[in-house]
């Protein structure tokens, strides 16, 4: 699904090297974790493969089902099936809810080819799959994310991909700023995504999120670099030991 | 003061292509208004209030020739239920509009009682124009009041079934047009005006609009279409105790509109709020002036101006509130915003407080600004294409202005007009 290989990524605006080689690769149907301490390039890795300015890739590269996600423009990339939930979502001002997630869900369909969806499919749809991430219908009217509050930014950004039904989906420190019962409705909303077409890259500080997003694979990022990959225990060992003992190992 | 020969010069060759209208019931208005044109003499580019926009082509003698819109998009308000007056490059077109009826509404043309010695209008056309005329001169407002011949005088007594609807067409490319409007809001009246189209090559406007004792006066305006008219509008409007007054303005095209807007707030409890959206490519121009007395107590006043320019594009407003003293308890809001869309747009603005009471709320603010790049990223990152991501944000930041209309159906109208424009432009 996702295959990122040897990928060396600098700041555009200063000669700051972020990525230094990342090897990756996601299989369809499988939840892969990163985890790593502040400053280990994991957000890097999200933005640079999601489109967004500021980076240069220098080395490597980074292909969606065999596409050559790096050539394309980030609403190309999304087409293909790429999704990011941002640590961050963006508040927008004046631009609400529904007709933002309106306007990409036709956009997304109108780029492969597909018939735009009508206005009472769509109603039905988001009405559905809202409920299930306990969003109101007055959080759907607002602007987007505008006075939101962590969880629903969060949540919101659960109800993005609900409704763009991508085929890898990148989670950005998703669980940051969530209190448990905000982090197991959250979680709860990614479970259900899972399917055997659709991949996951969940990167986290904390092994928490693992306890309820339970994946297949897991990495320790560290200076730019995948130091060390292994399964669900690789998490477990994180949090009773912390970084230092496995990075130290992995020098 | 005697004025420099160059703006006398101006001056003299501008008025020898008018004559003044002789006779009936606005003569004495009119000969008063020219009095004040030859005192003041017309604007030039060395007075402060026309600092930031070139005067000429609205002052020159004749005006420069505007070619006709394409018309391949429906006008605007089309759909919507009103009283349509059409006027054709200045003149009333009886044919192409409804009847001059609409219950609690009595109209008529300027032109068709300027032969009469009495009217109501006489009370109030040029009146409040002349009012608005200190502490800044507007010699353009009062050039229209000596030598405007069409317009319509309005009088409201109740509450208007549906809006009137002035439509302003533009057929000879050298039209030059001065139309005067006088609106008289009667105790607890209510009207919702709209004004749609490019109207003449040139064009100079005057809206006097008197709002009594708990009146509701709301006003809808698009302008712009044929991109090569120049415009000039003045309304001026004098608000009565609890009366309300609404003005909005969308504007795209032109390579010159300057709109000023003269409000008094006479009556406690009173409300104005007015505010414009406009959207400019390339060598567009327009101006945003605005000033709001606040002469009572407890009232409030509104200005919110959105401006998206492009190319090259040129903006301005000038706004200001002036608390005189004892209008205690006024609330004066006015923000203006320009979206600036690439590095070579500009805009220009001078907020003004001018506050002489102790017990008042007023704040304003300016900014100027790009497109959000963070919020263009997250809708890109979801599919949305650069251009429809660019147009949605640009919509977003013209909204705080279009909210400004009460109508939600007129509000959807204008919406639909901006991302047309938009559209039509889109890389």
């Amino acid at each position: 699904m996702l295959e990122i290989k040897n990928l060396h990524v600098k700041l555009e605006e200063e000669d700051k090297q972020i990525l230094k080689g990342v090897d990756l690769t996601v299989e369809a149907g499988k939840v892969h974790a990163i985890m790593g301490p502040n400053g280990s390039g994991k957000s890097t890795l999200s933005y640079v493969l999601s489109g967004r300015d500021g980076y240069e890739v220098t080395e490597g590269s980074a292909t969606l089902e065999g596409e050559d996600l790096l050539e394309l423009e980030p609403e190309e990339r999304a087409s293909l099936g790429l999704f990011l939930a941002f640590q961050y979502p963006v508040e927008i001002p004046g631009v609400g809810n529904m007709t933002f997630l309106r306007t990409a869900v036709n956009a997304q369909r109108k780029a492969r080819g597909q018939d735009e969806m009508s206005a009472s499919d769509f109603l039905k749809e988001i009405r559905a799959k809202a409920k299930e991430l306990q969003i109101d219908a007055d959080m759907l009217k607002r602007p987007v994310n505008v006075g939101f509050s962590g969880g629903e930014k969060k949540r919101n950004e659960i109800l993005q991909m609900a409704m763009l039904e991508p085929k890898m989906c990148i989670l950005d420190e998703t669980d940051s700023g969530l209190d448990v019962d905000a982090m197991k409705l959250v979680a709860e909303g990614v479970n259900a995504l899972r399917s055997e077409g659709r991949g996951f890259l969940v990167i986290t500080h904390y092994q928490r999120l693992l306890d309820h997003i339970k994946p297949d694979v897991v990495h320790i990022m560290s200076n730019g670099r995948i130091v060390k990959s292994g399964g669900p225990e690789l998490a477990l060992e994180v949090e009773q030991n912390g970084y230092a003992d496995i990075l130290a190992e992995a020098v | 003061m005697a004025l420099p020969q160059a703006k006398l010069d101006a001056t003299d060759a501008r008025l020898a292509t008018l004559s003044l209208p002789a006779g009936g019931w606005a003569e004495t208005a009119r000969q008063d208004a020219l009095s004040r044109v030859k005192a003041q003499g017309l604007p030039g580019r060395r007075d402060e209030y026309w600092k930031y926009t070139r005067p000429d082509g609205l002052t020159a003698p004749a005006p420069t020739s505007a070619a006709i819109f394409d018309e391949s998009e429906p006008p605007v308000f089309d759909e919507v239920d009103r009283l349509k007056l059409v006027f054709v490059d200045g003149v009333f077109d009886a044919a192409a509009s409804d009847d001059l009826a609409l219950e609690h509404v009595r109209l008529e043309r300027l032109a068709d009682t300027s032969s009469a010695d009495i009217h109501w209008a006489r009370d109030y056309y040029g009146t409040l124009e002349a009012s608005g005329q200190t502490p800044v001169a507007r010699p353009l407002a009062a050039l229209n009041t000596a030598f405007a011949t069409d317009g319509l005088l309005i009088h409201v007594t109740g509450k208007a079934p549906k809006p009137i609807s002035l439509i302003y067409h533009h057929q000879d490319p050298q039209s030059d047009v001065m139309l005067h409007h006088v609106i008289r809001m009667d105790e607890g009246a209510e009207l919702t005006l709209l004004e749609n189209g490019p109207a003449a090559a040139r064009f100079n406007m005057v809206l006097e609009v008197e709002v009594a004792d708990g009146a509701a006066f709301n006003h809808v305006r698009a302008q712009g279409r044929d991109h090569e008219r120049q415009a000039a509008t003045h309304i001026f409007a004098r608000l009565g105790r609890e009366s309300r007054f609404k003005s909005f303005t969308m504007t795209a095209n032109g390579v010159m509109t300057r709109n000023e807007c003269v409000i008094e707030l006479t009556g406690d409890d009173a409300s104005a709020h007015v505010a414009g959206a406009c959207m400019g490519d390339g060598d567009f121009v327009h101006d945003d002036t605005v000033f709001i007395t606040h002469d009572a107590v407890n009232c409030e006043s509104r200005q919110v101006f959105k401006k998206v320019l492009r190319n090259g594009a040129t903006g301005v407003f000038q706004g200001k509130i002036l608390v005189k003293a004892g209008a205690q308890k006024t609330d004066g809001y006015q923000i203006s915003q320009s979206l600036l869309l690439d590095g070579d747009s500009q805009f220009l603005a001078k907020p003004e407080l001018e506050i002489y009471a102790d017990d008042v709320a007023c704040s304003h603010g300016s900014t100027s600004g790009a497109i959000d790049e963070d919020a263009l990223f997250y809708l890109r990152a979801r599919g949305v294409p650069h251009g429809i991501a660019t147009d949605l944000l640009t919509l977003a930041f013209l909204a705080e202005a279009v909210e400004e209309i009460e109508d939600a159906a007129l509000a959807e109208e204008i919406v639909t007009r901006m991302e047309a424009w938009l559209a039509r432009r889109r890389g």
